[in-house]
């Protein structure tokens, strides 16, 4: 079984997003970029199902700039065997990266696709259910534990009343969610051999999508800032302001 | 403009969730509503009565059962076609259906919106609630998931729309629906509590989440959370994660316990009318929103304030 693994360059999570001062968008310029968290656990837990015997290849796939080749590099020193970039420079939307990957998997026939649930950065939460839609797969989303037994696949979902687990026939679609593994780190030696392991280089336009933007974003602000209250001495104090505040 | 909204429901009841949707559907035009289920009629006649529905759309087959999106998402795009947005609370199930839908549609879903400005203009979090992004889309349908904190809830009682029987595509054949487990409690839902005990890392053991944590929420009937590293460490189970990846929650109290206040955490629960931190490092991040601090071991003050409330 092949595994496509769509992975997006994204800031990374320990930077604190600045919005810039004339509300065109954040400030990306000399900011540390990492791939996606949720995208990492997706690379994972591919190399976990090829370590298993149930995959022979993971092929990461990523949408967006020239720089975009280092997050996919990352995911071959995690263990994925060959890499695509379809290279812009335009902001793509969920729906033409979704689009896109639908092409991809034509070609590439995967009989799954592993892919983050959101990215920590536009936080649609899109591309992978769009995906399935596209290529009328099932989708399996916000996973917790996946099993992939011959031609079937349970995910079992985290959902807002805990857990749900369904059975999709492959191929089919999978987005992580944050307990399915956790990610490993590339050692050295596997950075210096992903150097060397295959990555093509491919534009929106190899695969006849439009990426024309379908929205606009007019303003980015900073959100309203809440302010610190005061602090209490003892448990005796805090109870009477929770009162006072008719809290309890 | 005609829109469409989806009622979270659990076959018997309608959710919480569906209220603040139908307020921010109000504000685009007329509101119809979709209840998709399997022996879900009850649940049509509760959405019939909410205030500001004109319509009911009722998917009763046992192919609805479990809400699958393969099953769900080419009922609603049928749907589509005499309406021209389609409203979904930003809860799991709408959040897995949604884009379906969207890419059946060819359209740009806006997810997780916190407000209508006009009716191609809204406003949404991006970066975990670190800025607000203004979208003006340019699709002539729309798909919309809603930020059920950012919006009053419609009035449940007041309506009285009619209830109309529409048909689904029935299986996909694509998913099939295995097991469910949903934890049973009498404690508020976390999305709909007044009041919310919140434990952190600091708490150290689920037995001491319990032991501690419990007696607390109990004696205020709240609804119990917890932060992302409470939930990877093993205290608790995942529904009770507040967070930008969790669930996202504004009660009138939110009480965080040993919670240090990561980004993520703050995302989830910074809309909450009154927070209170109880945290044994003075320079935790929470005492930097938190409209009540208290800086003390959380072993000693959490029963001793359990006790005088």
């Amino acid at each position: 079984m092949k595994i496509l693994v769509p992975v997006k360059r994204v800031i990374d999570y320990n930077v604190k997003p600045r919005v810039k001062s004339d509300g065109s968008g954040v400030d990306l310029a000399n900011v540390k970029m990492s791939m996606n968290p949720f995208d990492e656990i997706a690379v994972e837990e591919a190399i976990r199902l090829k370590e298993a015997g149930k995959a022979e290849e993971i092929v990461a796939v990523s949408v967006g700039p020239a720089k975009a080749q280092e997050t996919l590099r990352t995911a071959l020193a995690m263990g994925a065997d060959r890499a695509i970039l379809v290279q812009t420079d335009d902001e793509v939307e969920p729906l033409a990266v979704a689009k896109i990957l639908a092409k991809i998997a034509e070609e590439e026939a995967p009989k799954l696709i592993i892919t983050g649930k959101q990215a920590i950065d536009d936080d649609s939460n899109q591309t992978g259910q769009m995906t399935a839609a596209l290529l009328g797969w099932g989708q399996g989303t916000f996973a917790n534990t996946v099993d992939v037994d011959g031609d079937a696949i349970e995910v079992k979902r985290e959902i807002d009343g805990g857990l749900q687990t369904v059975k999709l026939s492959l191929p089919a679609v999978v987005t992580t969610d944050l307990r399915l593994n956790e990610p490993r780190y590339a050692s050295l030696p596997n950075i210096m051999k992903a150097k060397k392991k295959p990555l093509d280089e491919k534009t929106p336009a190899d695969y006849g999508v439009d990426t024309a933007p379908r929205l606009t974003t007019t303003n980015v602000s900073e959100p309203p800032v809440r302010q610190a209250g005061e602090k209490v001495e003892d448990v005796d104090a805090l109870v009477a302001k929770l009162k006072a505040a008719g809290a309890i | 403009m005609k829109t469409l909204v989806y009622v979270e429901h659990d076959n018997a009841e309608m959710k919480d969730a569906t209220l603040a949707v139908v307020t921010a559907a109000s504000k685009l035009g007329e509101v119809h509503a979709l209840v998709c289920g399997s022996g879900c009629a009850a649940v049509a006649d509760q959405a019939a009565k909410v205030d500001g529905v004109s319509t009911v759309h009722l998917a009763d087959d046992a192919s609805l059962a479990n809400q699958l999106a393969e099953n769900v998402a080419p009922l609603v795009a049928s749907l589509m076609e005499s309406h021209d947005a389609f409203l979904a609370p930003a809860t799991t199930t709408g959040k897995n259906i949604a884009p379906r839908v969207a890419a059946l549609l060819d359209v740009m879903q806006i997810s997780d919106i916190l407000s209508v400005e006009d009716e191609n203009t809204f406003t949404r979090p991006i970066y975990a609630g670190n800025a607000i992004a203004t979208v003006q889309s340019s699709d002539a349908k729309k798909v919309i998931t809603v930020r059920g904190t950012a919006f009053d809830k419609a009035a449940a009682e007041g309506g009285s729309a009619a209830v109309e029987g529409v048909t689904g595509a029935g299986e996909s054949g694509l998913s099939t629906f295995v097991s469910e487990e949903i934890a049973k409690s009498e404690r508020p839902e976390l999305t709909s509590a007044k009041i919310i005990v919140s434990g952190g890392r600091a708490l150290g053991s689920s037995e001491k989440f319990e032991e501690v944590i419990t007696p607390l929420a109990d004696k205020l009937g709240a609804g119990i959370g917890a932060s992302r590293a409470a939930v990877d460490a093993g205290y608790v189970p995942n529904d009770y994660q507040v967070g930008q990846t969790g669930k996202i929650v504004a009660p009138e109290v939110y009480i965080a316990i040993g919670i240090s206040g990561a980004i993520q955490h703050l995302a989830g629960m910074k809309d909450s009318k009154t927070i209170v931190a109880i945290n044994k490092d003075e320079d935790a991040p929470i005492f930097q929103i938190a409209d009540i601090g208290l800086v003390a071991d959380l072993f000693d003050a959490v029963p001793e304030l359990t006790g005088k409330v």
